[in-house]
């Protein structure tokens, strides 16, 4: 078996892809689960402004996402554009 | 030619013992210490409740154990059986069958350990609700088990079955791929749906009336956290059942082994998050018990957006599986 040039960048656009979304997974989930653990702690100390915690706890895991989204595409990328 | 593979597998499960056993040993160590440490502080606080304190804490620390005692069967085998069949496909698989319980009985053994000591701390504050604490802590750290008998389960699929007979190439990065995505994945749901079990016995020793509901936002929480590393176990099934078509160039091996690089890496996160956001909710359940709808619903929206990230490695596996 012979490996070529083009088949190692392809194989490295693979491994690339895989290593990118696993570790740029990370971030997001542990930030998105604090936010969420705060507004928990908030809903319990005043349950009465519920909808409004919930709706500022949702902006700000949405903002947090991005990078996820980032990997997301840059993965995408490596796998069918690159 | 089957001399040198015969050495070669006494080196593969060699060293895949050494992993197993290795690394399988951390996260029970750590939390059974930690049950330990939060044992003595109890009993210095309330010496009265030594006896079922002493009593929780070994029940406890036995279940942190079998985390430990899943790899050392790992090792045990590696080291005593006979392999299947002598190829190099069963080498790369007592390799990996090593990192994926060595990998995966880490945060199982450190979720159990957060359940015990909590349980611990609890009694001493409230001997009263010493039964019902024990049993909470039995039924959380039995669920933080889970991720390492996933692991367990997965490494003796890869001792068992015989891949000799599928094409070398792309199996061999199959084999490695599924004992990672399923040990590595395993890490953080184990730890999380540890740091829920935690705070539901501290909840439950600060309002006992309540322990219903606290085991049952537990649980809740804890099947949401446990999501991610069900994906890992799901993605190493595929990747030991599917059939690959022989390959001669490196980039479809390459594809199976980043699928599960991917799927184990991107647990991690959502697991750990998840299990942060059901922590908190189950703390305030247990302290505001008006609140519980409101912090139900909260913590399940918060755990879904937390949990995208996880389906996107989710996503990305199975198109580096199937599609690429």
């Amino acid at each position: 078996m012979a490996i070529e040039g083009i088949d190692l960048v392809r194989a490295a656009g693979f491994l690339g892809a895989g290593i990118c979304m696993g570790l740029g997974a990370i971030g997001p989930g542990l930030g998105e689960g604090l936010a969420a653990a705060k507004a928990c702690e908030s809903i319990g100390k005043n349950p009465r402004e519920a909808g409004l915690i919930t709706r500022t706890m949702l902006v700000g895991q949405a903002v947090t996402e991005s990078t996820g989204i980032y990997s997301l595409v840059v993965a995408l990328l490596l796998l069918f554009v690159v | 030619m089957l001399e040198n593979i015969q050495h070669f597998e006494k080196m593969a499960a060699f060293a895949g013992a050494a992993v197993a056993m290795g690394l399988g040993a951390i996260g029970s160590a750590l939390g059974e210490g930690h049950t330990a440490a939060k044992a003595n502080e109890a009993i210095a606080r309330n010496p009265e409740s030594l006896g079922s304190i002493y009593k929780t804490m070994l029940v406890g620390q036995s279940i942190a154990e079998s985390a430990s005692i899943f790899a050392l069967v790992i090792a045990m085998l590696l080291l005593f059986s006979k392999p299947v069949s002598d190829s190099y496909a069963t080498v790369c698989a007592a390799l990996s069958a090593g990192l994926c319980m060595g990998f995966g009985a880490f945060g199982s053994g450190v979720g159990a350990g957060f359940a015990s000591a909590a349980a611990c701390t609890g009694i001493a504050r409230q001997p009263a609700a010493s039964g019902r604490l024990t049993t909470n802590m039995l039924i959380g750290s039995a669920v933080c088990q889970t991720t390492a008998i996933y692991s367990l389960v997965t490494a003796l699929i890869l001792l068992l079955v015989d891949f000799s007979t599928r094409p070398l190439s792309p199996t061999w990065a199959a084999i490695f791929g599924a004992g990672i995505a399923t040990g590595l994945s395993a890490i953080g749901s184990g730890i999380g749906e540890g740091l829920v079990a935690e705070t539901s016995c501290e909840g439950i020793a600060r309002n006992p009336a309540a322990a219903g509901t606290i085991t049952n936002s537990m649980l809740l929480g804890q099947a949401v956290t446990e999501t991610t590393a069900i994906y890992g176990l799901l993605i190493s099934f595929i990747l030991l059942f599917k059939s690959f078509p022989p390959a001669t160039t490196l980039a479809p091996a390459a594809a199976l082994l980043s699928a599960g690089l991917c799927m184990g890496i991107g647990a991690f996160g959502p697991g750990i998050g998840e299990g942060v956001t059901a922590q908190t909710a189950v703390k305030w359940i247990a302290r505001n018990g008006n609140a519980q709808i409101e912090l139900t619903r909260c913590m399940l929206v918060g755990q879904a957006v937390a949990e995208s990230t996880g389906i996107y490695s989710l996503v990305i596996a199975l198109i580096l599986i199937f599609v690429v």
